[in-house]
């Protein structure tokens, strides 16, 4: 990664909220990240941390009751956030790629599948219905569905699992987008199907040397492809580094329990498990100081006051742990 | 681990085929297995391989066109309606989507102690008793009985929904992908809760699930079932360290291990074609994706033979030395 690279998107205290001012829950609590060509961010968190809302805040995508309170999300020095709906619609599908968890319904189960991926490639550029076809049969192949030029023809239901994902996969990339947004891509899917799909967004990604922004609950997906992580726990981003020091020399005592809970279940069975008590807080009844702090194993009086702020304790390391100390030995 | 609480054999399920054409699909083609007192058996397959079909089966939730599921001796499959009735109090069941298989408009704690009613067993007051009971053995408050469903998480749910499957002191329970909705957190607490009433009262289990890592963390005995058939059945240690069908070796390959160094995308392992279709009878169902396959296994279907002792898989290449990893 080398310092000099041009960020293709800057995202700066992105802050989302659901309900009223006095009854209601930021799901998204000033977030803040970039995302680099050619890489891999992967944002991990267990449900309900506010990873989705995140994808979904970025593209303008949130629904009422909820709304973007804060925050800018910069594509090409451009704020995506007060742009004007149209030049959105413009961005989603064109600049930025998304892919979601459920292909059934991301995909219209009305139109021919050759239909949707067409769509998307006349929404955004200026050439005739002939060639959009063209590309789409040529998308189709590329990502791996055979007899492409037969099968544009058939509807969503009549692809398996893994055909769909690939479908939206096309779709998604159909105006070779800078950034692709990818939701939980496979967690829908079997495993052995899971590692196919996985392997086609990496080789896309590389082709195109796009940013990919993937959002999972899966550490084992996080290792296999990401080059720089966040870990997100209730609305908040509370590490973030490089992919071989998240696993490997991990800060945020959150993310140590995370590792520890999946080597737990990796593990050989002489390695007792070792679960998280309880569970994450309610984010409309948030603790007071540390959200983790009621189920922190190394949790001091200080945590229960004091909320930590997200610091960098290395040049490309990040963690909100009051107990955590600045590296002083960095070279 | 020799005492035998459950013996199944021959196991066989077909559904008319998709479409309204004429024939039938084998959702479930001769499976047998045995499962030992205190022992937890894994069923591990991927989606459509017959996993929930085998487990709706061996609980008799499902009329099998074949075979038989004897407990303790007695086959629950024809037995008449009284000795069932007692035997369905020996084996129980834990599904995935607590939430759903709970009543909505029960308390939790007439909920877990439902079976106990339907079983005339007990009156009003010892129902209550046991829920409280309950509740504190799998990690809840004793008053949360007069509680609803809605109102506790989906860990907590799984929880009561364990509470519930042990209300009649059954022998076996059968986990059907009970932990896969779970978040990591709370899947470990869970499984540590589920590990620790083995311990306790002694329990065999049936653990069903896509996910080979808690397979193997948790199971004595894996079984991995592919399109209807068990096509490798070990020790949990056979299985996933010495695997023998290619089936097998492409799942444990396909898992992303959380650990960077140990692996990236570039070494996930790859097989064609996904795990849909109708099988031929006469060849490997695996065949089609199968790095290894030749004419044999196109034209005949390998039956189960022992790959090394008390592990068994059905493939023309055991023992054969030309068994390599799928590339």
């Amino acid at each position: 990664m080398s310092a000099a690279q041009i960020p293709s998107l800057v995202v700066e205290n992105l802050t989302t909220r659901f309900g009223s001012d006095r009854d209601g829950a930021t799901v998204v609590d000033g977030v803040s990240f970039v995302l680099t060509p050619g890489q891999t961010m992967a944002l991990v968190g267990e449900s309900g941390s506010g990873k989705s809302a995140t994808a979904l805040s970025l593209m303008r995508l949130i629904e009422p009751p909820g709304r973007i309170i804060a925050g800018r999300v910069l594509l090409d020095g451009r704020d995506l956030l007060t742009m004007p709906e149209r030049g959105m619609e413009d961005v989603r599908g064109g600049q930025i790629g998304m892919v979601f968890q459920d292909p059934l319904t991301s995909l219209n189960p009305a139109l021919t599948i050759g239909r949707q991926i067409t769509e998307t490639i006349l929404a955004h550029r200026d050439i005739t219905p002939a060639e959009a076809e063209r590309q789409a049969i040529d998308l189709l192949v590329r990502v791996g569905v055979s007899d492409a030029a037969r099968r544009i023809h058939d509807y969503p239901h009549h692809f398996s699992g893994g055909m769909r994902q690939r479908v939206l996969i096309a779709s998604a990339i159909s105006c070779a987008p800078a950034i692709i947004i990818a939701d939980e891509p496979t967690t829908a899917l079997d495993v052995t199907v899971q590692a196919k799909i996985l392997r086609l967004l990496h080789d896309l990604q590389q082709e195109m040397h796009a940013s990919m922004l993937l959002i999972t609950h899966d550490l084992g997906v996080v290792a296999a492809m990401a080059d720089t992580v966040m870990v997100m726990y209730a609305g908040r981003i509370v590490e973030q580094t490089d992919v071989d020091t998240l696993f490997h020399a991990p800060r945020h005592p959150y993310t140590k329990a995370l590792l520890a809970c999946v080597a737990g279940i990796e593990d050989d069975r002489s390695v007792p498990l070792q679960p998280i008590s309880g569970m994450a807080p309610d984010l409309k009844d948030l603790p007071r100081g540390c959200r983790f702090a009621p189920r922190c194993p190394l949790v001091q009086d200080v945590c229960r006051t004091t909320d930590p702020a997200l610091r960098a304790v290395s040049r490309s390391h990040s963690v909100a742990c009051l107990l955590v100390q600045e590296e002083t030995a960095v070279v | 681990m020799s005492d035998v609480v459950m013996q199944v054999a021959g196991l066989t399920k077909s559904f008319a085929a998709r479409g309204g054409s004429s024939g039938s699909v084998k959702a479930v083609a001769d499976v047998g297995f045995s499962l030992a007192r205190g022992e937890t058996l894994g069923l591990v397959g991927e989606s459509g391989c017959g996993k929930s079909t085998l487990s709706r089966l061996i609980l008799s939730l499902l009329d099998a066109d074949q075979g038989t599921v004897e407990i303790d001796g007695v086959d629950f499959i024809t037995a008449p309606a009284a000795r069932k009735r007692n035997l369905r109090r020996r084996i129980q069941i834990v599904f995935q989507d607590a939430l759903s298989s709970l009543n909505p408009r029960m308390t939790v704690g007439v909920n877990i102690t439902e079976p106990m009613r339907l079983q005339g067993l007990g009156t009003a007051r010892d129902r209550r008793a046991e829920a409280r009971r309950l509740l504190a053995l799998v990690g809840l408050r004793p008053e949360d009985e007069d509680r609803y469903p809605h109102e506790f998480s989906g860990g907590q749910c799984q929880r009561i929904a364990i509470a519930r499957a042990l209300v009649l002191n059954p022998e076996i329970i059968v986990f059907d992908e009970a932990v896969s909705a779970l978040d990591v957190s709370i899947r470990a607490q869970v499984l540590k809760l589920i590990l620790d009433l083995q311990q306790q009262f002694g329990l065999s289990y049936i653990f069903i699930s896509h996910d080979l890592g808690v397979i193997k963390r948790i199971c004595d005995r894996i079984a991995v079932m592919y399109l209807g058939r068990i096509v490798e059945i070990g020790s949990a240690e056979a299985v996933c360290g010495s695997p023998a069908h290619p089936y097998t070796k492409a799942l444990l390959g396909a898992i992303p291990i959380p650990d960077p160094r140990r692996m990236r995308i570039e070494n996930l392992g790859l097989i064609e074609g996904d795990a849909v279709g109708v099988p031929q009878e006469d060849a490997c169902a695996f065949a089609p994706r199968c790095p290894m396959r030749f004419d044999r296994c196109l034209a005949e279907r390998p039956l189960l033979a022992a790959a090394s002792p008390r592990h068994d898989a059905a493939c023309f290449l055991l023992n054969s030395g030309k068994q390599g990893n799928p590339p």
